[in-house]
């Protein structure tokens, strides 16, 4: 699969003055509402290192969780299920719905879904899926992948929105508020949530000594799939297992702040046993994720509980745009799991990064986001010859730079220097600075040669 | 005590103005220090780009010439956050190990180290936009980051500029957002780069300040060329400049 | 081997070394003012809470619903026009004008009520009718969502929610708005338990 160029693809989004400014701006405040709800919380730093020791311990003994959680679900008559990929998370879902007769599913947000490519696999089979969640439906409509894991549609101004909604619900197109829009959403949804044949969800958290899923939505959405109909179906990656109540408690905390600012969302749901007179499955997805636990640089990214704090904050996500990244999971922790998924596919993804580390500050699980980029573009390096780091330039900086007499040769002041700069100097070639910057002016005199006439140099070392 | 002066490489090519300046006030505070005259640079533009083994020789080399000090100090944020917190691609030696511990940025040796109470010699009665940088704030500490909200505010950079005669801070939006630089970044990712910067621009000139001060002249190298091309004249200093007294 | 070995099996190989589960503190929150607590959090998410029982509920109901025809209550205190029983399919519970319940408890810090299948007992009465109106005695409003969770039903419902205000969505432009897919208001009665009106 070709390899994806999110510098190229940010190109055309930052020239899009429209999109960018729009997003950039929603997207800060959504950071700037964060700091706001952690202030409200004289004990925020130490909630974020609880959360963060409950998962490595948890991590530490996967297995054993894994195990209890099953038990605790089977005992109350959920349905179980293990997969190993994205492949056979589809192949279990899609024999439960045939097994059912399901025609029409009804579905709320989940990312691991969208890592499984479920949707297209399902309608490939002739299943209508509606996703219920507002972003989602907006992004199904307009055929296009989430740009945002908490907000899918949140690249779109609210015009594209009106645009869209005009042309798929016969809404006015000239009524861009945008609670008139989310009623448009619900006169068209409402009727297909309430006559799907099944419910599908993901999980939030899940919990072992009670075999809980747990889901945290605003609108009621996982309720609605959950409960409406009568077989529901909830797709959980195996990271997401806690071990209690009272640690669900710690990361309900920092959850909703971290994403969005506000202290909880409308509904946080646990689903113990199947509804009255229903039937509950659950599945088990590894795809990957056991595999990356024995990654020693990269297993923290486990940790993750998807509230795109790190999005919000990242200077460099925000004006990209969502889509960029080419891949499910984009911006900061996009950058550190997707490799594991691709290695060769996200291969430049490490590169997108300035590593100023706030994503690191913000993560409400402390994964040291921007020290795992930086690790992850030695392995980029090793593996896969990045196409815009050169190599022969690297390898003359290292002759130049790690031989005293060679560097003051090269590094000489005047106009000619500059434009035979050595090319580490400028960390590339002068084009690249060139296009959006102007160029250092040329200077009369380097240090070394003020050092050299003004003050002494020592014995013994090179004059 | 003895300090090792580290003057880094885009500085001597380009800003030696700065490393000038360094030397001066190094000297009016008496500092007894020397600038090893091999020295190159501390190998983060290779290693930033996952280039480990083309890092590995110069960052030797600055182990070979610096080992010995007491302090090395650089007026970089970025230089002495890679030496001290990434300094991997030399050989793991004691030397690496002392190295990376005596490194400091430069206002963190005046501020923790010599505790410069005043610059007598310096007056700069100007609305200063003091920029820090990312590697100087979440990398060495050398102030509070608006991430962790409990932090009470700190700038060891201020502190510093506060000790001149007349400087005046103005306060912008978005205070601690990255310029967009971030090394090789600005190079592959130039567009979103420079958008980075001019955003930055923009939130400082709101505030109308009469230049833009940073301890890091790999930031102003980035944001000067940003201003440049949006055809705007401003004055970037680095804090060694206005401490050794200079004027606008 | 089955998959659920192969995925334990290479789960347990990559495992990493054992890590220590904290201890949760215990958050001391400041018991005093839960009801005023709990309704400014309430208010963020655009709950509305009433504070006394209304003396004609039938008149408030008037009041606050004009347009409410069918009213389903399973809270003993207020007689609906609707049976729960006589709903039938749980995905027709949108022909329900406005829900009436009691919850067990309420938590200050976020401004959430908990409902269960015992206080719902059909539970899309609680989130496909138009409106939801939930009894509350400000005595069982608890500081915080650690001590919430230290309620029963979270360990033996088969579904337990912690609403916190009616549906809304921030997915267009990144602030709420209302409607969404559920109820289109929330309203809390401040109503002591077994007090009858």
């Amino acid at each position: 699969m070709k390899i994806v160029d999110q510098a190229a693809n940010a190109l055309s989004f930052v020239e899009d003055k429209v999109h960018e400014s729009h997003f950039d701006r929603i997207i800060w405040m959504l950071r700037t509402r964060r700091d706001q709800a952690a202030r409200e919380v004289p004990e925020w730093e130490e909630l974020r290192e609880l959360a963060s020791q409950i998962k490595e311990h948890t991590l530490s003994r996967l297995g054993d969780y894994l195990e209890e959680f099953e038990a605790s679900a089977t005992k109350r008559g959920v349905h179980v299920h293990w997969a190993r990929d994205a492949h056979e998370h589809n192949e279990i879902l899609y024999s439960i719905l045939a097994d059912h007769q399901v025609k029409n599913l009804i579905k709320s947000k989940s990312m691991l879904t969208e890592e499984c490519d479920t949707r297209p696999y399902l309608q490939r089979r002739s299943i209508t899926v509606t996703e219920t969640d507002l972003g989602e439906r907006i992004q199904q409509l307009a055929d296009e992948p989430p740009a945002h894991i908490v907000g899918p549609a949140w690249q779109k101004t609210n015009e594209d929105i009106a645009e869209l909604f005009a042309k798929n619900y016969g809404a006015d197109p000239n009524n861009t508020d945008a609670a008139y829009l989310a009623g448009q959403m619900r006169r068209n949804t409402r009727p297909l949530m309430e006559h799907g044949d099944a419910g599908m969800t993901g999980a939030n958290f899940a919990v072992a000594e009670s075999g809980a899923i747990v889901t945290v939505t605003n609108e009621g959405n996982a309720d609605i799939s959950a409960n409406a109909p009568k077989l529901r179906i909830c797709s959980v990656g195996i990271e997401k297992v806690i071990p209690k109540n009272e640690h669900l408690a710690v990361f309900i905390r920092l959850l909703t702040r971290s994403a969005t600012g506000e202290r909880i969302t409308q509904y946080t749901s646990h689903f113990l046993a199947p509804r009255k007179g229903g039937e509950m499955h659950v599945i088990l997805v590894d795809n990957g994720r056991s595999e990356r636990l024995g990654m020693d640089n990269f297993w923290h990214s486990l940790k993750c509980i998807r509230c795109a704090a790190c999005m919000n904050t990242c200077p460099v996500y925000r004006r990209s745009g969502g889509l960029s990244y080419g891949s499910t999971y984009m911006g900061p922790i996009g950058i550190i799991m997707m490799p594991t998924f691709d290695v060769r596919r996200y291969s430049e993804l490490p590169f997108s990064s300035t590593l100023n580390g706030s994503c690191t500050n913000v993560c409400p699980v402390k994964i040291n986001i921007h020290d795992q980029i930086y690790a992850w573009r030695e392995v980029m390096e090793e593996k896969n010859q990045i196409k815009f780091v050169k190599k022969e330039a690297m390898i003359v900086a290292d002759k130049i730079l790690s031989n005293p007499h060679l560097y003051r040769i090269a590094a000489t002041a005047g106009e000619t220097a500059l434009s035979a700069l050595p090319r580490f100097a400028l960390y590339n070639t002068l084009n690249a600075w060139g296009r959006h910057r102007e160029l250092p002016h040329p200077v009369k005199q380097t240090f070394h040669e003020w050092y050299k006439e003004n003050r002494p140099v020592q014995d013994g070392k090179e004059k | 005590m003895r300090v090792g002066l580290m003057v880094p490489c885009y500085v001597d090519m380009f800003y030696p103005e700065v490393g000038i300046a360094t030397v001066e006030l190094l000297e009016k505070l008496k500092v007894d220090f020397e600038y090893p005259y091999d020295q190159t640079c501390c190998g983060q533009p290779m290693a930033n780009s996952g280039c480990y083994e083309e890092a590995k020789a110069t960052e030797e080399l600055f182990i070979q010439l610096f080992h010995d000090y007491d302090y090395i100090v650089a007026p970089s944020g970025s230089c002495t956050h890679h030496i001290r917190n990434k300094f991997s691609a030399a050989a793991a030696t004691p030397e690496r190990e002392a190295v990376s511990k005596k490194m400091l940025d430069l206002v963190e040796f005046l501020h923790d180290v010599l505790k410069v109470d005043k610059f007598p010699w310096a007056s700069f009665p100007h609305k200063v936009a003091l920029h820090t940088s990312c590697s100087a704030i979440r990398g060495l500490g050398m102030a509070s980051m608006s991430e962790l909200v409990h932090q009470k505010s700190f700038s060891k950079p201020k502190s510093l500029l506060e000790r001149v005669d007349g400087v005046q801070f103005v306060e912008f939006e978005r205070p601690d957002e990255c310029c967009g630089f971030g090394g090789t970044f600005s190079a592959t990712e130039e567009a979103v780069a420079a958008k980075i910067g001019y955003d930055k621009l923009a939130y400082i000139d709101a505030q109308h300040p009469d230049c833009i001060v940073s301890s890091d002249m790999s930031c102003l190298m980035h944001l000067q060329g940003c201003a440049r091309r949006m055809k705007q004249e401003k004055r970037f200093l680095h804090v060694a400049e206005i401490l050794n007294g200079a004027s606008l | 081997m089955g998959t659920r070995e192969q995925i334990l099996g290479a789960v347990r190989k990559s495992q990493r070394k054992f890590v220590q589960l904290p201890e949760i503190p215990n958050f001391a929150e400041d018991p005093q003012n839960l009801s005023e607590k709990f309704e400014s959090a309430l208010k963020r998410l655009a709950g509305v809470v009433v504070h006394d029982p209304p003396k004609d509920f039938d008149q408030f109901l008037r009041k606050t619903f004009p347009a409410a025809k069918t009213i389903c209550s399973t809270a003993p205190e207020v007689q609906g026009n609707t049976r729960v029983e006589d709903i039938g399919e749980w995905s027709s519970a949108g022909k329900i004008d406005v829900t009436i319940v009691r919850s067990p408890l309420g938590v200050a810090e976020t401004g959430s009520v908990l409902l269960s299948e015992d206080e719902l007992l059909v539970n899309t009465i609680g989130f496909l009718a138009h409106d939801i109106v939930i009894l509350l005695d400000p005595k069982v409003i608890v500081p915080d969502i650690h001590a919430a969770y230290r309620h029963p039903h979270f360990r033996d419902k088969a579904y337990a929610v912690l609403m916190s205000g009616p549906s809304g969505s921030a997915d267009i432009g990144g602030k709420t708005v209302h409607p969404a897919q559920g109820v289109m208001t929330l309203t809390v009665i401040y109503w002591p338990h077994n007090k009858q009106n």
